[in-house]
Order: C-alpha cells, then structure tokens, then sequence
C-alpha cells in the first residue's frame, strides 16, 4: 500500500542554511581577531609567491652570473634593474631565489602535514573509538615515537635512503602522526558517550558509520587546529634539513640551502643568510598567528 | 604508589625496548653493511667471508638480537672511522651535549618563567604585549638562522663572544641563547595561560576576599597549581633540546652527541649512529620517568589513576 506523501519540495538552500550560517559566523569572528587575519594575509601571499614564482621574478634563480657575485641589496646590474635583495655568490639575485624557495617549503609542508594528518586521525579514531588493548598498543608507540630525537631520525633515514622531495615528505610525514592521533583521541573518548552518538546505534549504525558520520565531523576542528600549527613545526623542519644538505638538492633554491650557503659568506655578505632566514620566520609567523587564532576561534579550550 | 612506579617503570622499559628496534631496524633496512665496511676493491669472496665472519647473513631476528645485547652491555660495535668503540666515542661526548641542553633550559627557565607570570599579573598591558609578541617571535624563528644571526652580531661586528667551539663561560652564551630560545618561547606561553587559569579559580578569589595581598597570591597560592603543567613540558622540552642540540651544536662546533652524530650519518658511520640515538632517547625517557614522579608529588590526584 502506497501512501502519497505530500509533494511539498524541499528548499534545499533552506536546509543547507544553518550549516553555511554557522561558516561565515565563524569566519566573522576569525576576521575580528586582527592578529589571525595578519597572519592569513602573509600565509596567501606566500602561496600567491609560490604557484606565481615563474612570473613574479625578473631573474632566473638558477642561473649564474658570475661577474655579478655578491651584490649588496639594492645594486644595479648592467641593464638598469635593481637587485632588491643583492646577489649572492655566484651572482644569482636573491629576491628570485627566495621566491622560488617558497615552493619546496610549501609542498613538503602541506604534503606531509597531509600525511601524517590522516594517519593520526586514522589512529586518534581507532584508538579513542574501541580503547582496550588497541588503545594500549597506538599509545604506547607514540611514546616510542616521542622519545627518539626526530631530527636525528630523519637526518638518519634521509642519509641513507637519499635525500629527495618524496623521502623527505614521507619521513616527515610518518614520523609527525602523534599530535594528531592525541588530540583526535581526546576528542573522541568523549565523543562516544554522547547521546548522539548512542541514538545512531540505536537505530542501527555499524561502528564504521558511526566512526565517519558522526564522530570524525566532530572531531575534526581540533586536527584542524593541530594541522594548521604543525604546518609551521614542518616547514622549519624542512628549512632545517636543507640547510644540513639533507633537503631537495641544489640548484633548487630552497631557504635553509640559501642560509647553509650564506653561513659561509657571513663576515663579508651579511644579507646572503639574513634574507632567507627571515623568509622562513615570516612564514613561520603567519602560520603560527592564523593557527592560533583558529584554535582561539573553534576550540578555545584546547590546549597545544 | 609503588604500583604507579612499577607501572611507570615497566612502561619506560617497554618504550626503550621499541626504540632499541626502530634504530636497529632503520639501520638493518639501509643496506649492506659490508659494502661500507670494507675497501671498495675488496674481492667478492672477501666480502662474502667478512659477512659470514660480522654475522650479516643471519636471520633478521638474530641479529636484533644480538644488538639488544651487545645494546645492554654498551657494546654498538667499532666505529667504522675512529676504530674505537662506538659507545665510548658517545658517552664522551654526553658531557658537552648535557652542558649546553642544561644551560639552554636554565635560560629558559629564568626567563620563561618570570616572564609568562607578569604577562598574566599585567594582563593587557604594555609588559603583556610585549612578552607576548617575542614569545611568538621566538616560536616561529629557526634555530638555525638565529645562530647564524647571533655569530654576525656578536662575533663578526662586536667581536664579544666566540662563535665555536667548547671551553670557558663564553663559548656557552651564544649556543645556549640559541638551542633555548624555541624552550622559552613554549613555557612563557604555557606559564601565562596556566597562570591566568589559576588566577581566575575561587580559591584565589577567597584567598584574596580573605586579606592576602598581591605578590604573595601570585607565588604561594597561584604558582603552585600553575607549576604542574609546567612540569610536564619541561620534561618533554628537553627532548626538543637533546634534539635540538644536533643542529645548534653543528652551527657552533660543539663538541657533543649531536655534531657527533651528524658526522657520523655524513661518515656512514653506523654503530655510532645507532649508539648516538640510542643513547639519546634513554636519556629522554629516564628524564620523562622522573618527572612523571615529581609530578605525583606536586598532585597526587595522579597516584589514584
């Protein structure tokens, strides 16, 4: 038997309001933080840098030229242009190659953060959703992970597999999963108590639906959070590694190689280590000040 | 009580355990050693004779084995460029890399602490802003470039203080300003948050109503609670440091495990990698397990869980 349900349509746009509203809420309230704003301008312009490097530089970064080297900031060369940021020991404008080296950073930080941001959820889920003997076993390995001296084990696996844009990625990527898999855990232990948690297994959800539909929404504002700040922690890595020799290898322009070549320069050619090292500060700063404002705005009582 | 540390003490084990695997493991996956080891025109019955002679050809599991062992005993085996014990060569060095992570959080501590308080006594004035700014400052500055910042300012144009090497008291400043800045950046952020939570519980509020005056609410009654969160990061700090020490003891000479170890990857030098991170991580885990039971003294809600 067939009942007509009332044909009523559904104004979709209706239905989809309150969530939308609840979005340019929330982006009100983070454009109010000035601070956070600041930083969210700074981290554009760096990706604005990074995909538009090509056609924002008047200078091959790659280059040389060799009767050009170690131009003070500001010099002049043949044709009339200015080297904003002078040019370093093999004639190569640095303003070019700062440019440039905004895109290793970038790739190596969204890339692992990617990574080791899905299997921390993965695990933070796992673990904080079924607890007992699972839980036991995740908790006891991010200890183990946590108490090795990460650079050390990077600089360690990086020398022996190689260093290259991919093996950098994963080794970033596989060893920064125990933030993640902390606070999603936390998120979840009291996530699974709630009421609606409990209605969708009453009405007969399986633990994997339960798990993607109801508790990872739930639990994505603190990763995102955690993300966000992990991005910095992960590019000052990457900066780190390139400037032992471990990071994408030369001729690619990448900050800490510029600041590795400038060290040796540092008595005669001040601005070859200063330049690239405060590219990778302002960065750093633009992440950490929109993470935190982030954090401020979705989830104030989490503490990181 | 006892059952906490039994229980602490057991975890700490479990977790050296799992550490002494991944860094034999590691090194286990990066190939043959004996190619390493011996000349390059060795002939390939030699090289077939040294591997059967190092134990190379075993079973996987035999030779972890053995590594956990000789691990016990402080045996890594020979480092491959000294010719002298790889454990040696390392705990030779530990002084020097203790030297410069202790002072690096003495820095911190002396001025991370006093700093986060007044931040949160003075909250929203002049002395907040400004602690607050150089804390993010110091959050989202390499540590890296702000040694190399330091050698140009105070070596290379001042000629104050060395930029490398180890000896008297001002060998340490510039390093140890280095390796610190990140720790302090962290504990002056902690201490004021904590310390604005604790200023706003009632217990403040009555110690107040009941006549203590300003500074000693903040230090008796207010950092007491606020010390315990404190704590904690303090130990997990100087595992930033240990770690830390690899790169800052690179920028400035330092003779410790970190620079060490750097050669050592850069030499292919394994028994002394393996000892370096070994090494390392016991001592993070050993300072973990100690301040997981200063922590039972300073809330001994802890001991009941």
């Amino acid at each position: 038997m067939s009942v007509p349900i009332s044909a009523r349509p559904i104004d979709l746009a209706g239905t989809r309001s309150p969530a939308r509203r609840e979005w340019v809420v929330f982006a009100r309230r983070l454009a109010r933080r000035r601070t956070a704003l600041f930083g969210l301008v700074v981290v554009a312009v760096v990706i604005v840098a990074a995909l538009g490097a090509p056609w924002l530089v008047q200078y091959d970064p790659i280059e040389q030229d060799i009767t050009n080297r170690l131009r003070p900031p500001g010099a002049l060369d043949a044709a009339g242009r200015s080297h904003l940021f002078g040019t370093d020991h093999l004639g190569r404008d640095l303003l070019a190659r700062m440019i440039f080296g905004a895109r290793p950073a970038l790739m190596v930080g969204f890339a692992a953060v990617a990574i080791s941001g899905v299997l921390g959820m993965a695990v933070g889920l796992i673990s904080g959703y079924f607890g007992g003997r699972i839980d036991d076993v995740f908790m006891r390995l991010a200890d183990i992970q946590l108490a090795f001296p990460f650079i050390l084990l990077a600089i360690a696996v990086i020398g022996v597999l190689g260093p290259s844009l991919p093996v950098i990625i994963v080794v970033i990527g596989v060893s920064s999963w125990v933030v993640y898999a902390r606070v999603v855990r936390g998120a979840v232990l009291s996530l699974r108590e709630r009421e609606f948690v409990q209605a969708a297994h009453a009405l007969g959800s399986g633990d994997g639906r339960v798990l993607i539909r109801h508790i990872l929404p739930n639990a994505f504002t603190p990763w995102l959070v955690v993300a966000t700040l992990d991005m910095a922690r992960v590019i000052v890595i990457e900066s780190a590694l390139s400037f032992l020799g471990l990071g994408v290898q030369p001729p690619t322009p990448t900050w800490g190689g510029m600041l590795a070549d400038g060290r040796v320069y540092i008595s005669t050619a001040w601005w070859l280590a200063t330049f690239p090292g405060l590219a990778i500060l302002v960065t750093v700063l633009g992440i950490n000040l929109f993470g935190d404002g982030l954090r401020d705005t979705l989830d104030p009582r989490l503490k990181l | 009580m006892k059952i906490f540390l039994a229980r602490r003490l057991a975890q700490s084990l479990l977790v050296l355990l799992g550490v002494s695997f991944i860094v034999f493991f590691i090194l286990y996956l990066t190939g043959d050693p004996a190619l390493v080891l011996l000349p390059p025109d060795s002939s390939e019955e030699d090289v077939q004779k040294f591997r059967q002679a190092m134990g190379f050809n075993d079973p996987f599991i035999v030779q972890y084995g053995r590594f956990l062992v000789g691990a016990l005993h402080g045996n890594f085996g020979q480092s491959v460029r000294h010719g002298e014990p790889a454990f040696n060569l390392v705990v030779e060095r530990m002084p020097a890399t203790f030297e410069l992570s202790g002072a690096a959080l003495l820095v911190a501590l002396c001025l991370a602490i006093p700093a986060g308080i007044v931040s949160a006594v003075k909250r929203n004035t002049i002395l907040d802003y400004i602690s607050t700014v150089v804390a993010l400052l110091g959050q989202s500055m390499p540590t890296f470039w702000l040694g190399i910042m330091l050698i140009l300012v105070f070596s290379v144009q001042f000629n104050l203080l060395p930029s490398s090497g180890r000896g008297n008291f001002q060998h340490l400043v510039l390093p140890a300003i280095t390796l610190g800045l990140f720790t302090t950046a962290r504990i002056t952020r902690l201490t004021r948050s904590g310390m604005l939570e604790v200023l706003s519980q009632d217990y403040i509020r009555t110690a107040r109503a009941k006549g203590v005056s300003g500074p000693p609410v903040v230090w008796k009654h207010a950092l007491k609670n606020a010390a315990i969160p404190i704590v904690t990061i303090v130990g997990i700090e100087l595992g930033t440091l240990l770690g830390g020490s690899v790169i800052t003891e690179t920028i400035f000479a330092w003779p410790g495990v970190g620079r060490l170890s750097v050669q050592a990857i850069y030499n292919r030098d394994y028994p002394v990698v393996q000892a370096a991170v070994f090494l390392l991580s016991s001592t993070f885990v050993l300072v973990n397990l100690f301040v997981d039971v200063l922590y039972t003294y300073l809330d001994p809600r802890i001991r009941l869980r």
